[in-house]
Parts: structure tokens; sequence; C-alpha cells
């Protein structure tokens, strides 16, 4: 039989009982839209999560103090390592692939300026931190070069910072006071905006030693080391720990590469979209129901035809791919229409929440269809089959 | 130089069936429909088959359109075996050789009548092209050119039996096999569609017909009576055209 001829007798079939044909093919269409919604959103999430971990590059190393992983047995070790210090991140710095390491002290502190007050975010930070976190000055410069370990009390501003401290006049060269210290701005950082709930903007960056002892703690929260880019992160983290192995006589603190975050991150991710994607998977199968359900009846009011299409020569294998034709023709448009329908509400979704993000993949689209049309062939075997099978003569004698 | 022989057209024989039986299992008790049928018919015979219901008539006619199988004989059509043929092969037969016209049409509601008949070309694969004109032939031939975009249920009974002699006639096979066909026919209905038949055996097409209806079935030059499966009188109208066909 030729193609044309196939699809014009499927279509006609299909077309003779439109209601039941859109009934069926919408319960594929929900499935499909349930499925592509669902992983749109899952996907979007991901890449958003992503993409706010790599805008920071992904040749940062983070030294935590304090060892997190399990390894043998503990001889009362427990809570005495030894602080993270300054002097461990300048030993780090002659490192030869490091270019940039940065020591990194946080807490939040009452911030003063003329007669405005503000309580934010102190950050504690090395003159590299710029390097490290791709930041850029707006306007003055960084904390400069300095003794790391006492360097002169100056001020880096963030811009939201700056906004609601001097609104449009310049900082530059202001007395600003920090928990109850006094510091000059020297510096504006230009907006970062929001990056996983820290807002970077409400800040003000002092030198690491300082914020130790306003916060009155003896360790750093973490040293961050940027690396070059042809150097392998295993040596990386090797030559780190040996120089903190070499200064607090045992291997004492956790190293966290981007690269881990972001497979440990990517993986996480990649199961939350499989889930949702599996829930809209069920109302595929709700759908696939509809078919055999329907085919099934289809076959069961059209045995004379069946039998009268043997009876002209049809073989066996016509009458299965006919039927099977009408099951799988019915989930193809019932998984386009589907599609339409989840990229839709998916856009429109985006339009309404602009902060939920929503991608779907062109794979994803390719794959749903697939998926449609296989769910079609399954769903349509056994009917199909049915048909193909039954006597040509009972076929003809029933009513 | 070897002689040649020349055969007329009613000489040649089509349809040989040889010790035919037809058993069906009903419950626990074997049903013999068909026991130990022979049977010769020539090419272009007016065959028609009766006898009471259960006598195996319409098995013997689904046999013959190989829609059934013999529980054992032969059944040669056109000198070849077509018992042992493969499903593919004899709906192959089907379609090329043999045309079916049915008591209840079995027309497909939802196809146009022109559809209808263009269906086993379709089932064949031969390209539009070629079948449009095909199809235009039998229903210009059986007077239904202005019915063809009609469905079925558009048509009177007298139609839709003529839309199904067409749908058997475009393949332009050997034999028509008609099972009762004016049997859901009023009487001028019925005999309108008798004479088309007839009019078709008279350009050479083998007709065999079952029929219940005794003012049918002795129009027929040739008439088998069946009773319990077996064949029960073979009677021809003329017996210088059909002189020795002998029922077992």
């Amino acid at each position: 039989m030729r193609t044309r001829d196939f699809l014009n007798l499927t279509g006609t079939s299909l077309i003779e009982h439109r209601m039941r044909s859109f009934l069926t093919a919408l319960g594929i269409a929900v499935g499909i839209a349930a499925v592509v919604l669902l992983t749109s959103i899952g996907e979007g999430v991901h890449q958003f999560v992503l993409s706010e971990f790599t805008q920071f590059g992904t040749t940062l190393v983070s030294i935590n103090p304090g060892k997190t992983t399990t390894s043998g047995a503990n001889v009362g070790g427990f809570g005495t390592e030894r602080p993270l210090t300054i002097e461990d991140s300048e030993a780090l710095k002659r490192l030869p692939y490091a270019r940039a390491v940065v020591p990194f002290v946080q807490g939040n502190a009452e911030v003063e300026a003329g007669n405005r007050h503000r309580r934010t975010t102190i950050y504690g930070a090395g003159p590299e931190w710029p390097e490290a976190y791709s930041m850029r000055v707006k306007s003055g410069r960084f904390l400069p070069e300095d003794d790391p370990l006492a360097p002169r009390a100056l001020a880096v501003l963030g811009s939201k910072l700056r906004q609601e401290l001097f609104g449009d006049r310049s900082p530059l060269g202001q007395r600003i006071t920090i928990g109850g210290s006094r510091y000059r701005v020297i510096g504006v950082l230009e907006s970062k905006g929001t990056v996983l709930g820290f807002d970077l903007d409400d800040t003000v960056y002092i030198p690491a030693a300082r914020a130790l002892s306003l916060f009155n703690k003896d360790t750093l929260f973490k040293i961050d080391v940027l690396y070059d880019e042809e150097t392998p992160v295993d040596k990386v983290v090797d030559g780190i720990k040996s120089v903190l192995e070499a200064r607090h006589g045992r291997d004492d603190v956790t190293i966290t590469t981007q690269q881990q975050m972001l497979d440990v991150l990517g993986s996480v991710l990649d199961v939350l979209t499989f889930a949702v994607g599996a829930i809209g998977g069920i109302s595929l199968l709700v759908g696939a129901i509809g078919i055999v359900t329907i085919m099934t009846i289809a076959i069961n009011e059209r045995t004379n035809e069946i039998g009268l299409l043997r009876a002209l020569g049809a073989k066996q294998s016509q009458v299965l791919s006919l039927f099977l034709g009408e099951a799988i023709v019915l989930a193809a448009v019932g998984g386009l229409s589907g599609l339409v329908l989840g990229i839709g509400i998916a856009q429109l979704l985006h339009l309404v929440l602009p902060a939920l993000p929503v991608h779907t993949p062109m794979l994803y689209v390719v794959l749903a269809e697939a998926i449609a049309v296989v769910i079609g062939l399954l769903a349509g075997v056994l009917p199909a089959r049915r048909a193909a099978l039954l006597d040509p003569v009972e076929a003809l004698r029933s009513e | 130089m070897l002689p040649v022989v020349i055969l007329k057209d009613d000489d040649v024989i089509m349809i040989e069936l040889a010790e035919i039986h037809r058993d069906f299992l009903v419950g626990d008790q074997v049903v013999h429909a068909l026991d130990d049928v022979t049977l010769t018919i020539e090419s272009g015979e007016y065959v028609s088959i009766m006898g009471p219901s259960g006598s195996g008539k319409s098995t013997l006619l689904n046999l013959l359109g190989l829609l059934d199988r013999p529980t054992s004989g032969v059944y040669r059509l056109n000198g070849k075996d077509v018992t042992s043929l493969s499903d593919i092969e004899q709906a192959q037969v089907r379609n090329r050789e043999i045309g079916f016209v049915f008591q209840m049409f079995h027309l497909v509601p939802r196809l146009t009548a022109a559809e209808n008949v263009e269906l086993p070309l379709i089932l064949a694969g031969m390209p539009p092209e070629q079948r449009k004109p095909k199809v235009a032939n039998v229903l210009d031939d059986l007077g239904l050119t202005d019915r063809s975009h009609h469905k079925p249920e558009q048509l009177s009974g007298g139609q839709r039996q003529r839309v199904a002699i067409a749908r058997a006639t475009v393949t332009e096979p050997n034999v028509i096999l008609a099972d009762e066909p004016t049997g859901n026919l009023d009487h001028k209905s019925g005999t309108d569609v008798i004479r088309i038949l007839e009019q078709l055996n008279e350009r050479g097409i083998t007709l065999i017909m079952v029929t219940h209806d005794p003012e049918m079935g002795q129009r027929a030059w040739r008439q088998l009576r069946m009773i319990d499966g077996c064949m029960h009188s073979d009677h021809s109208n003329d017996d210088q055209i059909n002189p020795d066909h002998g029922a077992s």
C-alpha cells in the first residue's frame, strides 16, 4: 500500500470519530505538556543555578578550616584543628600557579557615614578579591597591597551600600565608622546583583586582618585560591595540601574545588529535572491507556471492515499496520499539541513570573515527541495484532 | 511439428476441488461442514450453490475464496495448488483473481462509493493515476457515475450492491463469488443485481453464487445442491455445454 493511501485511510477513520480521537489525543497531549512544562522548569532552574555559580569562573578552590571528610580514627583530635590564618594565605601566594589568593572573613556590623546608619554585611578580604570573583571597581580602587598583618583602615563599598550611605555624593575619601572603628572609603564596586540569595552590593569590604579583630576571631572563614587554567586541579589541590600540612603539622583543612561543587550540584539538579519529568510521565501513561481502550473499541466496532479488507486481499501485516498507524497518529498528533501546549504554558509562566527560570531544551522536545510516538506504537500493538489475527470468515459474519 | 491444441475458454478448468473436508469443533463435537467434496468448475461457468442452511454452501464459498482452509483435500485454482499458500500469497490471490459480493454488501461506511470501489486497488499498491480511470470505468458500467461521491448511507440497497459489484470487478478477477447477493434486496433490485452479475458472466467471468432462493438459483446454467456437507446433486440446464461434471 502506498504511504499516501495509508495515511488517507488512517485519517478518514480518525476523522470519522472526531470527538473520540480528539479526547484520546488530548490524553497524550496533557501528558506531553506536563512532561515538557515540568522539565522546562527543572532545566531552567538547573541552568540558573549553574550560571550563578560559574560566573566566578571554574578555576577557584576554597579552603575551609577543619576536616569534614572522615578518615580513620580521630585520636583526640576533635575541635583541635589549627585556625586558618592570614599567614597561611600569604604562604599559599608562593605557589607558582596561584593567580590570586584571598583570605576571607564575613560578619555583620553597624556602618555609619555622617548621620546615616546601616547594619550590613562586612567582608574581610584580601586585595586580590576582585580578580578571584571577577568583580570590577567602578570608581576609586580596591584594597591595596598593604602589610597583610597590619593593613591600613581602608574600605571599599558595594554599589547599593554606597547609594544608601552617600546618595549621589561621591564617597571617595569620606570617613565611615564600622563597628566603632574609623575607615576611609577608597573605592566603590560595580553592581553584581544577588547571587544565590546574597546581595553582593549591600556590603563593605575591609582588609581581612582588620575584620578578624573586628569580629574577634582567630580563624579565617576560608581562603580562595584562583589558579592558572593550564594547571590540573589535582596538582593545585596537592600543592595547597602540602603547604598547609607543613605549616599545621597535619592535614586539617577541607579543600573544595569549583568543579566538584558544579559536579555535585549538576547531578542533584539532573535528578530534580528527571524526577519532575517522571511525574509528568505518569499522566503520559494514563494517556497511553486511553489509546489502548479506544483502539480496542474501534476494532470491536470495525470487525466487519477487517473481514472485508482481508477478503479484498489485505495481508495480515496491512491490517496490523493500518490499526497501528491509527494509534501512532493519535499519539503523534496528541504529542505535537502537547508540545505546543507545554511550551506555551512555560513561556506564559515566564511572562507572568519573570523570576521563575524556564528553559525548554530542543532535545527534550524531540525526545518528548519520540516518546509519544513510541507510546502510540506500544499502546497500539496489542489491539492491532488482535485485528490482524482475526479469522476473516468470523469477522465478516460479525454484526 | 507438434500438434497445437487450442482450448476454448469454456474448456479450461479453473477450480478443482479434490476430497475436500472441512471440520469444525463445536464444543467437544466435530461438525463436518464439508464432507469429501470433489468438484470441477470450468472458466466462464455460471454456477449456483443451493441447499438448506447449515448444508455447507457458505463454507464451500469461503473455501473457494481462500478465506478459509480445508481440513484436508486439495484445492487447485487455475491449475495451481492454493491450499498450501502462505497468508500473504493467499491475500494476493484474493486481491487479483477473486471478487467477492456479500449479502450484507460490506461497504466501508466512512468512504464514498468511489473510494469503496478503489479499496482493492489501494491494497494492491496501485498508483492513483492508474486506478482512477479503472474506478471511473466500472462505476460508469454499473450506472453509478452520479453516485460516486455518495456515502453508502445515502444509497439505496440496490445501489449499494452495485457499488459492491463494482468493487469486486475493478481488479478484473477471473471469478466472482457471490454469497446471497440478493438476500437483502427487494425483488426488483434483486433481479437487477442478478442481471448485472449475469452480464459479467456473459463477458467471461466465472460466476459462483450461493443462494437459498430457488428462482434465482435456477437461472444458473449449472446448479449444485448441498445437503449436510455433501454434494447432493449437480444439474446442468444445458447438458451439451457441461456434459460431464460429476459430483462425488
